[in-house]
């Protein structure tokens, strides 16, 4: 029997009770949050259980919301069961003020440098990773350029003068 | 016994003189790196005890940069991700555009598609192999297909104007049809490709030296590839048949026939294979798909976009003399229209492996968050345990037949 979405979801629900919220299905991919202490209890469950066998770690990333008081760091995990090829997405949340999430990186050995490229970005600290600082920036970095506090510039905004740049000023 | 010994884990006899460990820096800008990698390479003699990699030389920032353009402005970045095979990135991520914006695209749209992304996938694999030729000392190999490349450049030349960075891909199809000459010309070049490719592996795949050089170099199980997250020829040389055009077919791929060929060994010399069947196959699938285009009669055979004019620019000439069409473009060029709210994560297979859009949208005109899944960033951390204990010139051999590609690997 094919795995489906309704079955894992009710597989997670029997191990883990109300600790995993948040189902729904957008565009087609099963998504669930935990809480953060639980990621490697969750992603260890769908690992080695003999029929759900999550044992792809397909990609891994942060998204910032600032807005989110208490939880502006999501840390997505993108999970591939290859025998019955299902994907999905499990997030855990945490709060920017204290950041730390368990590193899968015992886990999947393809977590390393994605979770040094989301503590490079994000500032997401990775306990428990073996080489835990920047991949694609500068050490010397002392702050975390994807949050939302850094924007690019607007290319609307009006008050910068052009000619201090060498470009526009009048062709007159 | 000093440190140096015990931290290099040499054991030596009793009495012999003491050994001394060479920290080397290959790369970055080193002509075998193949772009900017740094390798700080830990050598006893020659052989490697320990390799560490840095990356970032070219990082550009895209995933930032994509967070203040509106879709149609990203296209010229994901074409700088896999500049070997930049109408795949283009044609991925237009389709993960489409999935967010439900576009429907018609079959010759698809079919088009096909055409091109295998011809990347050609051009790609080309490079890969005959640099893996040229690293094992072997020049005429990558000099004889380079013209074939030129003629798939010309292809591309032929449908949009430019070559290495197309920009080709639009939202629900291309920027415009096929002409005739591009016809003719991938007739040419599914006329004469095959002997070329006879000959090319003719020259390696029997080749004592080469064999020699490949066998059993940096060689990967299965099971550690897939911990790696290996996708791509490199995990189909150790021997899984995951394929994205098989496992989640997108753009007509279910239509065509074509196998997906795997190694055994997960070796350099396997990987070279592996990559050379593949263009047999990518034939094969052009082949079938040029069956499919030419079926297309009248009115069907014009079409190469969907009708979707929230998002597809309308026709310049049309621009120039309808105010509605003008007033269009404007809005499109400028990012005016809100994209729908949702999460969206969409694998093709690139040239080189599973590459993934994760793409979150709040429903602004920008996405609110974009990820590349880049397969080369996930190969690269794989390097050390590859090249461990193997000899200085297997490095390199290793590197190239990973097919690494810097702006990939970096974004």
């Amino acid at each position: 029997m094919a795995l489906t979405y309704e079955h894992i979801k009710q597989r997670l629900v029997e191990k883990f009770g109300d600790q995993v919220t948040g189902f729904e299905e957008p565009y087609g991919m099963l998504t669930f949050e935990a809480p953060k202490e639980l990621n490697l209890k969750v992603l260890q469950f769908l690992y080695d259980d003999a029929e759900l066998q999550f044992r792809f770690l397909t990609d891994l990333q942060a998204v910032h919301y600032p807005d989110n008081t208490g939880r502006e760091l999501a840390v997505v995990y993108h999970l591939h069961n290859l025998a019955d090829n299902i994907r999905m997405r499990f997030k855990v949340y945490t709060e920017i003020g204290k950041p730390d999430v368990y590193s899968a990186t015992a886990l999947y050995a393809s977590a390393n440098w994605m979770e040094r490229e989301t503590y490079d970005f994000f500032g997401v600290n990775f306990v428990g990773h073996p080489n835990l600082k920047r991949v694609l920036n500068v050490d010397e970095m002392d702050y975390f350029p994807m949050r939302k506090e850094f924007p690019l510039e607007d290319q609307t905004r009006i008050d910068k003068d052009d000619e201090m740049f060498g470009r526009g000023g009048s062709i007159i | 016994m000093s440190d140096v010994i015990q931290h290099s884990n040499i054991r030596l006899p009793e009495g012999s003189i003491e050994k001394q460990t060479t920290t080397l820096n290959l790369g970055p800008t080193h002509p075998a790196t193949h772009g900017v990698f740094q390798n700080i390479l830990e050598l006893d003699g020659e052989r490697i005890i320990s390799a560490e990699q840095t990356v970032g030389y070219i990082h550009r920032a895209f995933e930032k940069l994509a967070e203040r353009r509106p879709l149609y402005q990203i296209t010229t970045l994901t074409d700088r991700l896999n500049y070997c095979s930049s109408p795949i990135n283009n044609m991925g991520w237009h389709l993960t555009c489409e999935k967010l914006l439900g576009v429907k695209t018609p079959k010759r749209v698809d079919y088009l598609r096909v055409i091109i992304m295998e011809l990347a996938r050609i051009s790609d694999h080309l490079i890969c192999n005959s640099i893996v030729g040229v690293d094992s000392g072997a020049y005429t190999g990558f000099l004889y297909v380079m013209q074939y490349r030129e003629l798939i450049y010309e292809i591309y030349e032929e449908i949009c104007g430019s070559r290495l960075t197309t920009n080709m891909g639009r939202i629900g199809g291309f920027e415009r049809n096929f002409t005739p000459l591009a016809f003719e010309k991938l007739e040419k070049f599914l006329k004469e490709y095959p002997a070329v490719l006879k000959e090319f592996e003719n020259l390696f795949s029997r080749n004592r030296i080469f064999m020699e050089r490949t066998m059993g170099a940096g060689p990967i199980s299965a099971e550690r590839a897939l911990n790696y997250g290996f996708t791509g020829p490199n995990l189909r040389a150790a021997g899984v048949d995951y394929d994205v055009r098989i496992h989640t077919p997108y753009s007509s791929y279910e239509d065509f026939e074509f196998d997906v060929p795997v190694g055994s060994t997960g070796d350099c010399y396997d990987r070279f294979l592996v990559r050379n069947q593949e263009m047999w196959q990518s034939l094969r699938i052009i082949e079938q798909a040029y069956q499919k285009v030419q079926a297309f009669k009248g009115a069907d055979a014009e079409i190469f976009h969907a009708d979707v004019p929230e998002y597809y620019l309308p026709e310049k000439k049309d621009v120039y003399t309808k105010m509605e069409a003008l007033i269009w473009h404007f809005k499109i060029i400028m990012g005016e229209i809100d994209i729908p709210k949702g999460e969206v994560y969409f694998p093709v297979e690139g040239a080189n492996g599973e590459l993934g859009f994760y793409l979150i949208s709040d429903g602004g005109r920008t996405p609110y968050r974009l990820h590349f899944r880049r397969p080369c960033f996930i190969y690269y951390q794989a390097y050390e345990e590859l090249t461990k204990g193997a000899m200085l010139s297997d490095a390199i051999i290793v590197m190239s037949s990973l097919n690494l590609i810097a702006g990939e690997l970096d974004a």
